[in-house]
């Protein structure tokens, strides 16, 4: 039954999903490439390619497309796969949730106790260290051109990023706008 | 407008232009949630990162969660995670459905080659904000160092890191009191 192996297969993706989207990729792939053969490794990397490029979480992202195509290839109709992505993308939900609620439940309780303000004093500066490492990651090729391949790509790309960074933290430019500015730059200069 | 329709619509925009992965939202989400609607301040904002980050799950339905439930309760939280995952299902389900060739669409392509670095940009900067904002100084600068060349130089799990620092903390705290 192809609806009770997905909410089974990505229950246990979401549960044992540390570490941000990217982590999430490699054990949904093991899943449902190695172990479930739902797609071929090349339909994995297109589903990576367009959770990638369309807004919201790519573990949500990759589940809701992944919940489709295995559906369909299993032989169900359009509808029965809109229900499997559904249900793929809320199995990767719940169990997160529910830890996170419990987890919130004491924070929200415990918040001025003496041990949790000590443990979260030193915990400010490291993710200001994650964030700064999860951006330093980002400045590959893929996202910035290679500078010897396509030095026209690199320099738009470095451009790009520093009036972006400009604009975002000098002129408090919404998040929002600079994103829609950006592709819009994009699709005027290449 | 009652608070879960406001939870609703800012999750569903905060979930609708996240583009690139959970920390390219942190600061929409700092701008929505701490600046504009006060629900929580700086410094609880950045705990959540902490908590969100260590607990299993997608991190800004993590993030959702929690903040839907502190003016909710578990009800706020359902819709904060739901209203940030809707965007993406519907998004992903009508490229199944209609766009199949949407990836090799040129202009699709060509709109993307402007966003990535932009969304690179708009991860870094919170960074320096925050840095004032955790109180760095001359005795605790180090430490967001280390984890940044820990993380990005030598692949340490930044799940490590949060645990390091938390016991550190914990070990400080009570050896102070």
């Amino acid at each position: 039954m192809i609806f009770l192996e997905l909410f089974y297969v990505f229950s246990k993706i979401g549960i044992f999903n540390f570490g941000g989207g990217y982590a999430m990729l490699s054990l949904i792939q093991d899943e449902v490439v190695n172990k479930h053969h739902w797609m071929t490794i090349n339909e994995f990397t297109d589903i990576v390619a367009i959770s990638q490029s369309t807004p919201g979480p790519i573990g949500i992202n990759c589940a809701t497309y992944t919940g489709y195509t295995a559906v369909i290839h299993a032989g169900y109709p359009t509808w029965a796969a809109v229900l499997g992505a559904v249900l793929a993308s809320l199995s990767v939900i719940w169990l997160p949730f529910i830890l996170m609620v419990c987890v919130s439940k004491y924070l929200i309780k415990h918040r001025d106790s003496k041990t949790v303000t000590s443990v979260f004093a030193t915990l400010r500066p490291v993710i200001v260290g994650l964030i700064a490492a999860a951006a330093i990651m980002l400045m590959s090729k893929e996202n910035f051109g290679d500078p010897s391949e396509s030095p026209f790509v690199f320099i738009v790309s470095i451009t790009i990023f520093l009036l972006a960074f400009v604009g975002t933290r000098l002129y408090k430019v919404h998040p929002i706008i600079m994103i829609l500015l950006c592709g819009l730059a994009g699709l005027l200069i290449y | 407008m009652s608070t879960y329709t406001q939870i609703f619509l800012t999750f569903a925009k905060i979930g609708s232009f996240t583009i690139g992965g959970g920390f390219a939202m942190v600061q929409m989400m700092e701008r929505e949630v701490v600046d504009r609607k006060h629900w929580l301040d700086h410094e609880e904002f950045m705990d959540m990162l902490v908590v969100a980050q260590s607990t299993p799950g997608i991190f800004a339905i993590d993030m959702a969660s929690h903040i839907g439930m502190k003016l909710k309760g578990t009800g706020g939280g359902i819709v904060g995670a739901i209203a940030t995952a809707l965007p993406s299902i519907v998004a992903i389900l009508l490229i199944a459905l209609f766009f199949q060739t949407f990836k090799e669409n040129v202009y699709v392509e060509k709109v993307f080659m402007g966003v990535r670095p932009c969304v690179v940009a708009l991860i870094l900067a919170p960074c320096f904000g925050m840095a004032k904002k955790a109180k760095l100084n001359k005795f605790n600068w180090w430490i967001p160092v280390v984890a940044a060349v820990l993380i990005s130089a030598f692949g340490v799990s930044p799940i490590w890191c949060i645990l390091i620092a938390g016991i550190g903390g914990f070990l400080y705290g009570k050896l102070k009191q």
